[in-house]
């Protein structure tokens, strides 16, 4: 099992929970789980998100691998100037 | 092979290096090719009917009279695209071409394609608009109140509670800790508001482009962008047509500054060209550019710290209400997330609201988000710091955010520059420097995140020993040069034996657009490892020659060397030689790569500001600024300088002239750079750069972005000095003189 935090606006979505319990090994893995067991995330996900393992940001990156003991926290999607 | 020295650090002998910028001779000699300057056989002048109301409905338009002009070859309005269920592309084509309402002054709501920009100017007048004028909002906060004219409705996100007034799109939350406990633990808190103005980037070359399409649907752009790959994306989408069917060709770019990474002007020259049968060229004027291209957001911020006398913060709070003009848009979740980033606190909270305003869409602008978050968060620890009687750079010190820090966006930090740039100011002779009476000086510390993104870059060995790198992002800030020297690092050969091209749609694999500060890290890694490809190429080829194993090859100093005692005894083969004979030894050599980059790498930044304040007209003067950045390995420093200072330069701007002004009738009053005042050369001292380079682990040469975050403490930094200045805090910007004179009387 993997433990995502997920920002608090998310909360309302997820019966009031900050961290998550997924079983996942990798980035898609994990967004297909959240959107499974917590369908109120979808149109957030769908829209995109970015995702933090051990502090490194993805973007979309599928086949990231996660281990159980990684910090793994769901971010906005990241964008820029 | 690399080479190491004693502590097994890599030694460069090109990059860190400041060779000569590759596109110097062409801008200064006026030969560069910006959008303006492209031009076709048989090409229409193409023209934009904008709104003149801040919020209208367009009952009708007739554009008959328009079309029988002689001269006149298309015309276009909202009802000749394709309506868009994608939001996102929806919001973007509503934003080139109005439908059903105009959303704000500037908005375009119809166009033409003429013989002569004269027969172009008279079709728009003969086009009849009718109007019916809507009350209009252009203030954040207003635009939040349960009685605000609604400009779009129906565009709330889930986050945003049910009941919430119509004009508010997105919440976001983000934070951890317990607020309560922190606050209680405070000897002293601090609670203070700020608004900060709607900035433009300021990018001198206006947008332009030029659009062909022929009768069997092949597409052809030139345009000014920061991304040719999401123009294409984007102009196909509205277009109907294949990606492939439409080439996009990004010119020279006379600044973007995340200005240039949307489209405004070109799907409706395509759109005019498609109906005209011929080329059609849109220029924007400075007005136009000003009225409907994006400025970043307007913002009203409110922050709450708690700091013990010793200047420990013990919790922080912000609720953030953006605007990104008339359409949806996700920026503050940026501002957020970067509100409180720079410090190690155990209980912080950032709550954010985008609100819809009769402003033009929001486009990005360095650090979007980032800028006004933390001038807000920056002015109320200097606040702090003087009601305690402590140093402003001891406090950060104190809670500056380090290795093993859980960020306030969530994740936890690995190796991160701030303590060292917070060190490096403290220790700078600036920082000790006297100041005379009605002098102040100003300290702030900025962060921004940075990513990698889609790339894709491919390298040529010619045969001559040169070498050619094709990558598809356009050079905004000095990438060409730094390309090239990673590729000549990487072979081992000189910086003027690479050139750097940068590819149209139909040359390379997709490319992210050029925002996040990202193409000096994801396109330099993907030039190493394309070099890497190349590398492995050629000691094949030697291998083939010399008839060994490939395994016994190895790469040295831009030669190919027999891989130890036993491999056998033959001369290096050096790049020119393996290219020469690369026709006979299994032809042309190249090398490829392309990925989904991470490891970009968070950047810190500390920068301190010396101004004078007049005291009879309220005026400020920069005396003094320096930057201190974590840029990770400067590949060119030069061009890291030049960011640092035009990062400064801008938020200088930012902090005392910028903003835009809307009358009471919605409309913009000041659209162009005699009212629009941008720092010029005269305004402001050398500002001085100070370069950390901590490695990026996540880069094989440590190399980190370093466009957007010289941006983010300009604002603060500025104000913060004045505040001292004037013995005032300030909290509003633009800090123009009325407003600084204002506060100098109020003070009595």
């Amino acid at each position: 099992m993997v433990t995502v935090t997920i920002w608090g606006s998310l909360r309302a979505l997820t019966d009031g929970r900050a961290t998550l319990e997924v079983e996942a090994s990798t980035f898609k893995q994990l967004l297909d789980r959240l959107v499974r067991d917590y369908p109120g995330l979808r149109p957030q996900i769908e829209r995109g998100v970015s995702l933090a393992v051990d502090g490194r940001i993805y973007r979309e990156a599928w086949f990231t691998p996660i281990k159980p003991d990684s910090e793994v926290v769901l971010m906005p999607y990241m964008t820029g100037g | 092979m690399m080479a190491l020295d004693q502590n097994g650090k890599r030694i460069f002998k090109v990059v860190g290096t400041r060779p000569p910028r590759p596109d110097g001779i062409d801008k200064v000699t006026g030969r560069a090719l910006y959008g303006a300057d492209v031009a076709a056989p048989g090409m229409l002048v193409g023209r934009i009917l904008r709104s003149p109301h801040a919020h209208a409905e367009i009952v009708a338009i007739d554009t008959s009279a328009a079309v029988a002009l002689e001269g006149v070859k298309a015309v276009v309005t909202g009802t000749d695209f394709a309506p868009q269920a994608d939001p996102t592309l929806r919001d973007i084509q509503e934003n080139c071409m109005a439908r059903g309402k105009a959303l704000y002054d500037g908005h375009a709501v119809a166009a033409v394609a003429a013989t002569t920009a004269a027969i172009a100017r008279a079709a728009l007048k003969l086009i009849k608009v009718s109007y019916k004028p809507l009350p209009h909002v252009t203030d954040v906060d207003q635009a939040m109140r349960a009685e605000a004219p609604v400009v779009q409705a129906g565009r709330a996100l889930e986050s945003v509670p049910a009941g919430t007034p119509d004009n508010v799109t997105h919440r976001c939350e983000f934070g951890h800790g317990d607020l309560a406990a922190g606050f209680a633990r405070a000897d002293l808190i601090v609670t203070r508001s700020f608004t900060t103005a709607a900035t433009h980037q300021g990018y001198i070359e206006p947008h332009a482009c030029l659009a062909s399409m022929t009768a069997d649907g092949k597409g052809d752009l030139w345009c000014c962008t920061q991304g040719q790959f999401n123009v294409r994306t984007i102009c196909a989408a509205l277009l109907g047509i294949e990606a492939s069917q439409l080439r996009v060709t990004a010119s020279e770019i006379g600044g973007g500054f995340g200005g240039k990474t949307s489209v405004f002007i070109e799907p409706v020259a395509l759109a005019l060209a498609r109906r005209a049968g011929r080329p059609v060229k849109i220029v924007m004027t400075r007005d136009e550019v000003f009225r409907a291209t994006g400025p970043t957001v307007s913002t009203s911020i409110d922050v709450r710290i708690g700091v013990t006398k010793a200047g420990r913060i013990t919790a922080g709070e912000a609720e953030l209400r953006y605007s990104g003009g008339a359409f949806a848009c996700p920026t503050v979740e940026l501002g957020a997330q970067a509100a409180f980033a720079a410090y190690d606190l155990e209980a912080v909270r950032t709550i954010g609201w985008n609100v819809l305003t009769n402003r033009p869409k929001e486009a990005a602008f360095r650090a979007p988000g980032a800028p006004a978050a933390i001038y807000a968060v920056e002015c109320v620890i200097d606040e702090a710091c003087q009601r305690l009687g402590l140093d402003p750079l001891e406090v950060r010190l104190i809670n500056a955010a380090r290795k093993g820090t859980r960020s306030s966006y969530g994740p936890t930090f690995d190796d991160i520059g701030l303590l060292a740039t917070l060190n490096a100011a403290k220790a700078h002779p600036h920082y000790r420097a006297p100041l005379a009476p009605g002098q102040g000086r100003g300290l702030s510390a900025g962060f921004w995140f940075n990513f990698g993104g889609n790339t894709c870059v491919s390298l040529n060995v010619n045969t001559d020993g040169t070498v050619g790198v094709t990558e598809g992002n356009p050079d905004i800030g000095g990438s060409r040069a730094a390309i090239s020297q990673m590729a000549a690092e990487e072979l081992g050969i000189p910086y003027d034996k690479v050139r750097t091209m940068i590819a149209d749609t139909a040359s390379l694999g997709y490319n992210d657009v050029t925002d996040g500060s990202r193409v000096t890290f994801a396109v330099g890694l993907a030039t190493i490892k394309a070099a890497q490809d190349a590398i492995r190429k050629m000691c094949a080829r030697a291998a083939k020659i010399w008839g060994i194993d490939p395994d016994a090859v190895e790469w040295v100093d831009g030669a190919a060397v027999p891989a130890g005692p036993n491999a056998g005894k033959f001369p290096p083969m050096t790049l020119a030689e393996i290219a020469a004979l690369s026709f006979k030894t299994g032809g042309p050599i190249a090398g490829h790569h392309e990925f989904n980059a991470d490891g970009a790498g968070v950047s810190f930044g500390v920068h301190l500001c010396d101004v004078e304040v007049d005291p009879e007209t309220g005026a400020t003067r920069v005396l003094r600024y320096t930057v201190f950045q974590d840029a990770g390995r400067a590949v060119h420093p030069s061009y890291v300088e030049g960011q640092m200072q035009g990062g400064a330069a801008q938020g200088i701007g930012w902090a005392l002239n910028e903003e835009y002004i809307y009358g009471s009738d919605g409309r913009l009053q000041n659209p162009g750079f005699l009212d629009y005042r941008v720092p010029v050369a005269s305004d402001l001292p050398m500002i001085e750069t100070v370069i950390l380079e901590i490695p990026n682990p996540g880069h094989p040469y440590g190399v980190r972005g370093v466009g957007e975050t010289s941006i983010v403490p300009p604002l603060a930094a500025v104000s913060n000095a004045v505040s001292r200045a004037i013995g005032v805090r300030m909290n509003r910007l633009p800090m123009s003189p009325p407003r600084v004179l204002a506060a100098i009387d109020a003070k009595g």
